[in-house]
């Protein structure tokens, strides 16, 4: 019951996704009466729902990458300032994006918990909210341009061009609604994956469902009813006053955009990319609002670029920046009088030394180690904490310092044969891996790179390999291994985690 | 469910051709009707009455039942104020055309010597003019890149009409008769020319309506 009301918070957010982002899939179709309400909201859920359990793991993997939220009420606060700061955006009637408030919260909770936030991440998710509306532009014109040619070379009759146009909705309608699952479930579910405690299900027909795919269901079903119970009124509102589109174009623009959401949400994708040695587009919630008016823009451009209100550019562009701190101010604030007021527990407990063992691996590292035996009689509670320390102590640059966190972090794991029989399955690790864990049994680890160390020595197989495009897949799944077989092993946490 | 959408999208691509095949029979039925009374052929521009009257209920017909299933099923939402005023105006150009016709079958005006060409011209250019506007309506349908293509063709032709009609009123006003029959004439000769103007008028239209349509 208590997983629930940590939870509402996120399906709310998923309802608030449903009943405004599903206006910008169905939106014109419905607003000019080309696809019924009935028909659009249905397939929108149904579409909404798959693509949040089928291909939801890996934009949602990256929300990850920028804070691991570790406990569920700092992901239940995270989820609330966000949606706070959405439903007080849109009052205003500021634009605003469910990515961005997300990732606003986020930081927050970083702050909050003193943790370093991840800058690569960051960096990666911020590129892609600039790249995002740029991409939906051209693909939109290219799309508009392939169109029209198509239409001039078939020269359909006016009534068989309407009835391929409303199939063409309908189709692309479902595709924009699977992105759109895939893309936004991580903003809606992202912060709960590493702390609810869903185990994993086999269902019938040998199916399952892992703990993840539980809660983007979870937040499927938020969508879909946020569809159903307000999207009627935001569609209209879309189809006949914000943008006056021909159903061609509406069609173009909804595609563009499914298109952008879906490059930006599919592993398959980028695996597909990166096997053949091309570079793929990071994985990364992204706003679906923001690529359709990027869409438009590009269509208007392509147009001559008259009648273009450049102002709402401008608009986004601070939305950017307004977004996350406004959602990063009132998460850090909610933690606060969550933790304090309501004595729930937001964060985990860490603890960070620099010890010996872990000067000597910074060494190995290929790092500086002058003053860092000075800071060994520190007690350090927080990655922030210590990063201050080697900051004042030591000649590290910020890149360096949080490699040092990251090896200074200690923890407890124990390789316990229960829990390796349980948790390391055959069909997630290498005969050989589990093989090299379970010599390991009864050993005891303070920090997790003593554990991968070991491990790295007894079988290849979990070693990284060198950093390659061609290796990064490779690299992707190890490092998720290594996720696991940490998270698996390790003794007494806070919460049980969820399986990915 | 999409068999049922196909046939019935089929049925109506089906109804709109034959309508504006209704048109265009209409154009030439006039243009022989008027040879007929021009030459004194009574029997022949008799037939021809009955069957311009029977286009011009076909077309009705049609007109009200294309209209009918547009609404009733939400087609072209777009374009459907477009389609239904276009449909409107074109059928304007068939009752036109019967109009004109019955007057020359109720009122039989005594035409005056050495003008049968003109008149006969008369009813040709407001037949062609009728004629293109039917080719421009089929292109709005199904490329409406090519509109202008016929389009230009409509306005020469309406013009040509005005030109011969203006020739015609002349000619009748210069000639030695009755002030009452010379009236009564002119009123044929406006009437005549009418058919082009309606025609012109669907051409407006068009041309509005193909720039929404390919802009």
């Amino acid at each position: 019951m208590l997983v629930l009301f940590f939870l509402s918070s996120g399906l709310f957010l998923g309802w608030s996704l449903g009943a405004n982002d599903a206006a910008n899939v169905f939106g014109t179709a419905v607003g000019s009466r080309m696809i019924r309400f009935a028909t659009a909201a249905l397939i929108c859920s149904v579409f909404v729902i798959l693509g949040s359990v089928a291909g939801g793991a890996g934009a949602a993997g990256t929300l990850g990458q920028l804070g691991a939220i570790d406990a569920m009420g700092g992901a239940f606060m995270v989820a609330l300032a966000a949606a706070v700061t959405i439903t007080v955006m849109t009052k205003l009637g500021l634009p605003v994006s469910t990515s961005q408030a997300v990732v606003g919260a986020i930081i927050g909770w970083n702050f909050f918990s003193g943790v370093l936030t991840d800058t690569a991440a960051l960096s990666k998710i911020v590129a892609t909210w600039v790249v995002c509306p740029l991409l939906a532009g051209a693909f939109a014109a290219l799309f508009y341009v392939l169109t029209q040619r198509l239409v001039r070379r078939l020269r359909p009759h006016l009534l068989w061009d309407d009835m391929g146009t409303r199939w063409a909705l309908i189709a692309v309608g479902a595709f924009g609604s699977y992105s759109l699952g895939a893309n936004n479930i991580g903003n809606v579910m992202g912060v709960f994956v590493p702390v609810a405690p869903f185990s994993g299900l086999d269902l019938p027909f040998g199916l399952a469902l892992s703990g993840a795919q539980q809660l983007f269901l979870l937040g499927g079903l938020a969508i879909a009813l946020g569809v159903y119970t307000y999207s009627r009124h935001v569609m209209s509102t879309v189809g006949g006053n914000l943008f006056k589109l021909t159903p061609q174009m509406a069609l173009v623009v909804v595609l563009a955009q499914s298109v952008v959401l879906f490059l930006f949400a599919s592993q398959r994708l980028e695996h597909a990319l990166l096997s053949v040695g091309l570079p793929a587009l990071p994985l990364v919630p992204v706003s679906s609002s923001q690529a359709v008016i990027g869409a438009v823009v590009g269509l208007g451009l392509l147009k001559g670029g008259h009648g273009i209100r450049y102002r709402v550019l401008v608009d986004i562009a601070a939305g950017w920046v307004t977004t996350p701190i406004i959602a990063c101010f009132l998460a850090f604030i909610g933690l606060f009088v969550l933790q304090n007021v309501f004595s729930v527990q937001v964060n985990r407990p860490h603890a960070f030394e620099l010890s010996p063992q872990v000067i000597e691996r910074v060494d190995r590292l290929g790092l500086p180690v002058d003053g860092l035996a000075e800071l060994a009689g520190g007690r350090y509670t927080t990655q922030l904490s210590l990063n201050r320390s080697l900051r004042g102590g030591t000649a590290l640059d910020a890149k360096q310092r949080e490699r040092v966190v990251r090896a200074a972090e200690v923890d407890r794991y124990l390789v316990d044969p229960g829990r390796v029989a349980q948790d390391l399955k055959p069909g997630w690790f290498e005969p050989e891996q589990i093989a090299a864990v379970s010599s390991l049994v009864g050993r005891e680890y303070r920090h997790s790179w003593q554990l991968l160390e070991e491990l790295e020595a007894l079988a290849p197989a979990w070693r990284l390999l060198p950093e390659t495009p061609r290796n990064r897949l490779d690299n992707d799944r190890r490092q998720k291994q290594r996720r696991l077989v940490l998270v698996a092993l390790r003794t007494a946490p806070v919460e049980s985690p969820v399986t990915e | 469910m999409p068999i049922l959408l196909f046939k019935r999208t089929r049925a109506l691509v089906a109804q709109i051709d034959e309508f504006l095949d209704t048109v265009g029979q209409a154009a030439l039925l006039f243009e022989s009707g008027v040879a007929d009374y021009v030459a004194g052929r009574q029997e022949q521009f008799d037939t021809h009455y009955r069957a311009i009257e029977d286009a011009e209920h076909g077309a009705d017909e049609l007109r009200r039942d294309i209209e009918k299933q547009l609404y009733r099923h939400s087609l072209i939402p777009e374009a459907r104020g477009d389609v239904l005023g276009l449909l409107e105006t074109t059928d304007d150009v068939v009752n036109q055309a019967k109009h004109t016709l019955g007057m020359f079958l109720v009122e039989r005006p005594r035409l005056l010597p050495g003008m049968d060409e003109d008149w006969r011209a008369l009813g040709a250019t407001a037949a062609r003019t009728a004629e293109a506007v039917v080719l421009a309506t089929r292109a709005f349908f199904r490329d409406p890149y090519t509109v202008n293509d016929h389009l230009h063709k409509v306005y020469f032709y309406e013009k040509e009409g005005d030109r011969q009609a203006m020739a015609l009123k002349r000619k009748i006003f210069d000639a030695d008769a009755d002030l009452a029959l010379k009236l009564h004439l002119r009123q044929f000769v406006l009437n005549v020319d009418r058919v082009s103007d309606a025609a012109e008028e669907v051409a407006d239209r068009l041309a509005i309506y193909t720039i929404k349509r390919t802009v």
